[in-house]
């Protein structure tokens, strides 16, 4: 238990647990609230009510979801000076700043509008409402942009130097548009809403298994399955630019991806491994099962590298990453849910194409309707583990090249860091337990059906009710 | 360019007292109502309050993130080294804020509340207790070395003056929290809160006069500022224009108004502001590193004035055209739909 005197590992266990932790909320209140815009805008359009139901239904989840996620997300920018001064202040100047941008252009137009959103539809005009679901959608997305411009900026730190410890920037837009910015962007921002459209999809899903509003959840349900027909092969096309990215950018964290330990020279095939047991004592991995030639198809579709890709080994101990078992197969279980959610889409789509999912023949597919139910997770899992591959491959550095992390944490006692960190696990399990616990409640009491709807017909500005006619009870003398 | 490194970081100072100035204004009320709710006598009338929150918590609570964001990048030695030597006052904060956060949501699904209630009421007290430990903190000096950096112990913090500190900003939340329930509700809650903050506006000046007369005595970097001409004068007109706000404020009550008592008590938040820039001014960790010192580059600066800055106008006028949406009294307990 040497480690629980050691600040630097405890403040590393306390961000990744409260990162981790945090990412869960974060992706449905980006994703889901496309969706919300999606059905509001609907039901302007088409005035069926199912769509406004929806609305109202989904936007309690919603705001389950975002309760969790501003109490979750605030620990995390604290989280930058308690525990990781000497990296605040180097990277100030760019980090710093695109946090506040953050702030500032998405977290505010979220929080400012997600009350109207939530409670004001009896308050605004149903288009003034539907602006707010929009900028709240914006908002949400917003954070995605900043959060992933500044995670990438960490991975491929340009536009500036360090000079004495500290960050320079000399070309914001060149910080800005970091080499990975935009597949990150993407790949963030396609994984919220496939994540979202399964969940919604996974929860539609279990009325339909129980013959509860069949036909107003087959709704949601094609609105999800439509979407992800476009979304779940394209994360994976951008999933693989992001890896070619890691390639050519970070090969110490593709070859711990791959748990390479041997360079492999460029013009030769290589073996592409789906299970192995890393070894780093031995730096090799104790056994292997493995696709012949299957590197090459996998980084460049065809079957020899056509650079080579180098082994663990050629870095020193001290200068790669560590914990290769975790990022080898974190990596491997976001690609492997990558594709079951994408076969998952394509067997759906030929049971629509059958007819099979018509509001009378859809509870009918029961296998279907599991499988649903069991991928409504899966996306949330895929996410966390893809932030374990992007983060611990990029050990030992904060900022790949230019600071450690080792050189990065606040000189705090180790037991402030122990007691804060049992603190967020403690918490974060009740918050955990309280979500699932209150959520499912939501679900299983299901949609009201039966709320007023904000109409745009003119509403009589005076109640008619007939006023009772109450006899004047005062004697008939004073009545005058 | 000279003058440019002395003018930004004092734009940026400006820019952060207003967003700290916001959010201790607009989350103040938040918590005050937080830690009211610990006292409210049933369950509806602790609906209510919640209710009178429901739709502005979150957007109260993210001037707090975009404070830490803008110090982050405008002022990263500052970020890192007040949050490093505050780390026990942070975190009390930021579990207190977790509590709350959830226990909004929380409660209005659970069926036995109890536990969500004690949530809400003491993590808005432990969030304004950390604040409280958090601003004495800075006000008494932290530790550093050359660099900036903070070399001081884990409880550094805590004094009899800090603790002064967090207690009289206890009582202006609850201050302001009660005049804010004043404002939104009627009937039985509405007279209960007028007592709340006739007892509160005693308190907090209690702890304003005691705050007043012991910093000049036991900070000297205080006293040095305070008596020095021609700022003295200054200084003497912020204890009589507190004294006038709060009899103002008191008279307001006895009246029976009902917007007065919350627009008085923002005008002495922002007086006790006022007086507490000044004296900080140039400073950001009194005595010890200055805002030009603390700074980020001119050029990040300048960046962030170009995105976050012209925003600020946009983020207000929105901000204010919620509060104009949900205008009016709050009748229901029931927040959720």
């Amino acid at each position: 238990m040497e480690f629980l005197s050691d600040t630097v590992v405890l403040s590393r266990m306390q961000f990744a647990l409260t990162a981790i932790f945090h990412m869960l909320w974060p992706v449905l209140s980006t994703g889901m609230a496309i969706y919300l815009v999606i059905v509001e805008g609907v039901w302007l359009k088409t005035r069926n009510p199912d769509y406004y139901y929806h609305a109202r239904f989904w936007s309690k989840l919603y705001l389950l979801n975002f309760g969790v996620g501003v109490a979750t997300g605030i620990p995390m920018e604290f989280q930058f000076g308690t525990n990781w001064a000497p990296f605040s202040e180097a990277v100030g100047n760019f980090f710093g700043s695109v946090i506040g941008f953050e702030a500032s252009w998405a977290f505010m137009l979220e929080a400012a509008f997600l009350g109207i959103m939530v409670f004001g539809w009896e308050r605004v005009h149903p288009i003034i409402h539907f602006i707010s679901t929009i900028l709240v959608a914006t908002g949400a997305n917003l954070s995605t942009l900043w959060i992933l411009t500044a995670s990438s900026w960490m991975q491929t730190p340009t536009g500036g130097e360090m000079v004495n410890g500290k960050f320079i920037v000399h070309d914001y837009f060149q910080a800005i548009f970091n080499p990975f910015m935009a597949v990150s962007v993407s790949h963030m921002f396609i994984a919220t809403l496939e994540t979202s459209l399964f969940v919604i999809g996974g929860i539609s899903a279990w009325y339909i298994l129980n013959n509860r509003q069949s036909a107003f959840f087959s709704k949601a349900f094609k609105i999800a399955l439509a979407a992800a027909i476009a979304v779940a092969p394209l994360q994976i096309y951008i999933g693989h630019l992001s890896a070619e990215q890691v390639y050519y950018y970070q090969p110490s964290k593709l070859a711990a991806m791959e748990a390479q330990w041997d360079t492999i020279p460029g013009g030769q095939s290589a073996n592409w491994s789906i299970v192995a047991l890393p070894n780093e004592k031995a730096e090799k991995n104790d056994w292997e099962i493995a696709i012949p030639n299957g590197l090459g198809y996998i980084l460049e579709l065809k079957q020899k590298l056509s650079a080579p890709v180098r082994g663990l080994k050629e870095w020193k101990p001290e200068d790669r990453p560590h914990l290769v078992g975790l990022i080898y197969y974190s990596f491997r279980i976001m690609v492997g849910i990558g594709f079951l959610l994408a076969g998952l889409m394509l067997w759906s789509t030929l049971q629509w194409l059958r007819g099979k999912l018509s509001p009378e023949n859809i509870a009918q597919q029961r296998w279907l309707m599991r499988a649903w139910i069991f991928a409504a997770p899966l996306g949330y899992i895929a996410v966390d583990s893809g932030w374990i591959v992007r983060c611990v491959g990029r050990q030992p550095w904060t900022v790949y090249g230019l600071l450690r992390t080792a050189d990065s944490a606040s000189h705090v006692p180790a037991t402030n860091v122990l007691v804060s960190l049992i603190g967020f696990a403690v918490t974060y399990s009740i918050l955990f337990i309280g979500y699932l616990y209150f959520g499912s409640r939501i679900i299983r009491r299901g949609p009201r059906l039966d709320l007023p709807m904000p109409g745009m017909e003119t509403k009589p500005a005076v109640e008619t009710t007939p006023g009772q006619f109450v006899p004047d009870e005062r004697p008939v003398e004073a009545q005058q | 360019m000279e003058t440019l490194t002395y003018f930004l970081p004092q734009v940026w100072f400006g820019i952060l007292a207003l967003f700290l100035f916001l959010y201790v204004m607009l989350d103040g009320f938040d918590l005050g109502v937080g830690i009211l709710s610990l006292t409210a006598s049933n369950e509806e009338r602790r609906g209510i309050l919640m209710t009178s929150l429901s739709n502005i918590w979150d957007a109260n609570e993210t001037w707090l993130v975009l404070m830490g964001g803008g110090l982050f990048g405008a002022f990263p030695l500052a970020y890192g080294t007040i949050l490093n030597a505050l780390y026990i006052p942070i975190l009390l904060m930021v579990f207190g804020l977790i509590f709350r956060a959830v226990a909004f949501e929380f409660r209005e699904q659970a069926k036995r509340k109890l536990f969500w209630n004690f949530a809400f009421g003491a993590g808005s007290f432990l969030a304004a207790l950390g604040q409280g430990f958090a601003l004495g903190g800075v006000l008494k000096g932290i530790n550093v070395d050359q660099a900036g950096h903070f070399i001081g112990t884990t409880w550094d913090w805590l004094s009899w003056q800090t603790i002064l500190v967090a207690l009289t900003l206890i009582q202006g939340y609850v201050l302001i929290g009660s005049n804010y329930l004043i404002w939104k509700t009627t009937g039985e809650l509405q007279e209960t809160h007028y007592k709340t903050a006739k007892i509160a506006a005693v308190t907090t000046l209690i702890g304003a006069i005691l705050i007043t007369i012991t910093t000049p005595i036991f900070y000297e970097y205080a006293r040095e500022r305070l008596f020095h001409r021609p700022l003295v004068y200054v200084f003497a007109a912020i204890p009589l224009l507190g004294v006038l706000l709060i009899s103002l404020l008191i008279r307001s009550l006895f009246r029976k108004e009902e917007r007065a008592p919350f627009i008085w008590t923002i005008l002495l938040f922002l007086l006790t502001f006022i007086g507490l820039a000044m004296v900080v001014f140039p400073y950001i960790i009194p005595t010890q590193i200055t805002i030009y010192e603390a700074a980020a580059d001119p050029s990040a600066l300048v960046f962030m004035i170009i995105l976050i800055g012209a925003l600020i106008p946009v983020m207000l006028f929105y901000n204010i055209y919620q509060y104009i949406v949900f205008r009016g009294k709050v009748t229901g307990g029931h927040y959720g739909e």
